[in-house]
């Protein structure tokens, strides 16, 4: 299955800001034209965005995979990448590479309660899977989304979350570590928010999305309730340069995260997890 | 012994032909040469610039040229370089892009690379060679740079007649006789200091090229002496890496305290990690102009022994000593077989000579194993 070698996987193409809209403090989404060359992505999968002159970052699509209608990143700014990617505006140009990686086992949740685990800007990768659940609404057991932010104005598609909670056949939970005078909602870690949702835990499957340490708080309270290892899937960061599993960088043990993941079986890399600096 | 192989024996000046001939077929020559007191790779003209007479001593942080008592071309093992600084240079241009009128365009870098001719490659560094293979060739995507200098590359082997005193290829059975990978393989004989090369040959290319030269047909006392030659240098290797399923046992050992040991010496330079001829990994840097308008990016190679390297928002991932070092070897010794299928070690000895400290990648396999 290798390219020819006319095809250079590290030459972007490019893409054009069709629409930028500030989500939180430092947290950009931008949707991109033309979609119309790229290979249609699958929800938790990413994209290697470049920012002409300054330099690519692997930032997950957090659009509809059913829309067409132009790819959806939404971009927190942290670094020197992603700060100029939030500052580009409609008409501005970037670069992408992909799609790649292995995104969330959507077939896998047939039939089953669904819990989504997201911390922070962990939402954004969560967010095409949200819309595949709600369209195939049907196909699915219970649907609970809980979400752990910093504070009330890191709440991420804020108006988008807020009809998700409006719907009676999904159960959204919201939970903020530093609350102000405005909130009047939990405060705590994402974890607390589980006892508040139910689901038959032999039956259930759990993306989470989020720094590494909810990660494994998450996967810990899960499994004190019942959800089996190969319930939970984790979508792990690394530094990635290349997204093709040549650079080196996102491995994390036997695993390259840019090809064998991003999204990992809780039971395949529990060992993995458990050792620091890895 | 296969079917069908065929063996001639060549002067020293069969061998100047010889490069001679592969410049007329278009290959950029390249070869071992004498520069700042080691053996590199590097363009050459004729067999006067290969280090005739020079030999190497080896040992952990330890490296010195010597001269020989006799005239042998080939009479060293490897140094600092390896081929892969031809194959993945350490430095590569991807794309450049420029904005004019509102419009960007990004232009792939198409340079066409010089078909290389690589003279007195060692049997470990075609076992490296068919490893970065597995590496750049043998997934999802490939790399286009690797594929294009790779493919039409011309290999002349030579059979180590003396093994160094940090190689240990024989234990990785990646050596010291090469046995596939390259069009012509040649062991130096060197009778009353006159050098003699039985050429073997591995390819048709291999055969062509050879058909022009001034040779005469190896006799079995020829033969025998070259199988005498490797026999000699296998015996003779500097170092082992210990037996046994080093994968399994060093996963297993994630935690074991010799990592800590080794943290302690190591000084995270990366020097293992650039001269080792089957590490591979690399980073990205661009560069713009004053105005912003054309950019380009460049590969470069990279290092698991900086703290860059696993760096994500919010931190390195291994920003300790040990864990760096322990990537670094878990990788080269057991996720590799994960990845690849194979070991990503070769024997050759490098990362042992050129690692500052002397650290020995043999001995911290032992002292795991060991259960100190």
């Amino acid at each position: 299955m290798v390219q020819p070698a006319s095809h250079d996987p590290m030459v972007p193409q490019v893409m054009r800001v069709a629409q930028a809209q500030l989500d939180a403090p430092d947290v950009f989404t931008l949707k991109l034209e033309p979609e119309a060359d790229l290979p249609r992505f699958t929800p938790g999968q990413f994209n290697m965005l470049t920012a002409f002159g300054v330099g690519e970052s692997a930032i997950s699509v957090s659009g509809d995979p059913a829309s067409g209608d132009g790819i959806v990143h939404t971009i927190r700014a942290v670094g020197a990448v992603s700060r100029a990617l939030t500052e580009l505006r409609v008409g501005d140009s970037l670069g992408l590479r992909g799609p790649f990686g292995v995104g969330w086992p959507m077939e896998e949740l047939y039939g089953k309660d669904v819990i989504l685990l997201a911390g922070g800007i962990g939402l954004a990768p969560l967010r095409p899977a949200i819309y595949r659940l709600l369209a195939e609404r049907e196909r699915f057991g219970a649907v609970a989304i809980l979400y752990g932010t910093r504070s009330p104005a890191d709440i991420l598609f804020r108006s988008e979350v807020e009809s998700w909670r409006q719907r009676l056949d999904v159960d959204v939970h919201v939970t903020v570590d530093h609350a102000d005078e405005s909130w009047h909602g939990q405060v705590g870690v994402v974890t607390t928010l589980l006892p508040r949702i139910a689901f038959d835990p032999g039956r259930t499957v759990a993306l989470l999305c989020g720094p590494e340490i909810m990660m494994r708080f998450g996967v810990q309270a899960l499994g004190s309730v019942g959800v089996p290892d190969e319930g939970m899937y984790l979508s792990m960061e690394r530094s990635m340069k290349c997204g093709i599993g040549l650079c080196g960088h996102c491995q994390f043990s036997p695993a390259f995260v840019c090809k064998d993941g991003p999204v990992f079986r809780y039971d395949q890399i529990r060992y993995l997890l458990a050792l620091k600096e890895l | 012994m296969e079917a069908g192989r065929e063996q001639s024996v060549l002067t020293v000046a069969g061998v100047e032909a010889l490069f001679a001939a592969l410049r007329d077929r278009g290959y950029r020559v390249v070869g071992p040469t004498v520069r700042d007191q080691a053996i590199v790779y590097d363009d050459i003209a004729a067999v006067d610039d290969l280090p005739r007479g020079w030999t190497d001593e080896q040992d952990g942080g330890h490296y010195r040229l010597n001269r020989r008592d006799d005239d042998a071309l080939f009479g060293y093992v490897v140094g600092p370089h390896s081929w892969k600084k031809f194959l993945h240079p350490p430095r590569q241009r991807l794309w450049s892009a420029k904005r004019e009128d509102g419009e960007t365009r990004v232009t792939a870098d198409v340079t066409e690379p010089p078909r290389f001719a690589f003279i007195g490659v060692r049997a470990c560094e075609l076992n490296a060679i068919a490893i970065q293979d597995r590496v750049f060739l043998g997934g999802p995507f490939a790399d286009p740079h690797y594929q294009a200098r790779r493919e039409d590359a011309f290999f002349v082997a030579v059979n180590c007649g003396q093994a160094g005193g940090t190689c240990f290829c024989a234990s990785m059975k990646t050596g010291p006789k090469a046995e596939a990978g390259f069009d012509l393989a040649l062991t130096e004989m060197l009778e009353g200091g006159e050098s003699r090369f039985l050429v073997e040959v591995g390819s048709d290319e291999g055969r062509d090229v050879l058909a022009a030269l001034p040779r005469e047909p190896a006799t079995a006392a020829d033969e025998a002496t070259a199988i005498g030659i490797v026999a000699r240098t296998t015996a003779s290797m500097g170092r082992a890496m210990p037996e046994g399923d080093i994968r399994e046992l060093l996963l297993e050992n994630l935690e074991h305290p010799r990592w800590d040991d080794v943290a302690e010496r190591c000084l995270t330079c990366g020097n293992c990690t650039m001269v080792c001829p089957t590490c591979f990994c690399t980073s990205v840097e661009d560069t713009s102009d004053l105005t912003g308008t054309e950019t380009s990016r460049e590969r470069r190679w990279d290092s698991c022994f900086t703290m860059d390297f696993s760096y994500i928002h919010g931190g390195s991932v291994r920003s300790s000593a040990k864990a760096r070092y322990r990537q670094w070897m878990t990788h080269k010794l057991a996720t590799w077989f994960d990845q690849f299928g194979t070991s990503g070690c070769v024997g050759c000895g490098r990362c042992v000579t050129w690692c500052p400290v002397g650290i020995d990648i043999t001995e911290e396999v032992r002292a795991i194993q060991g259960g100190d």
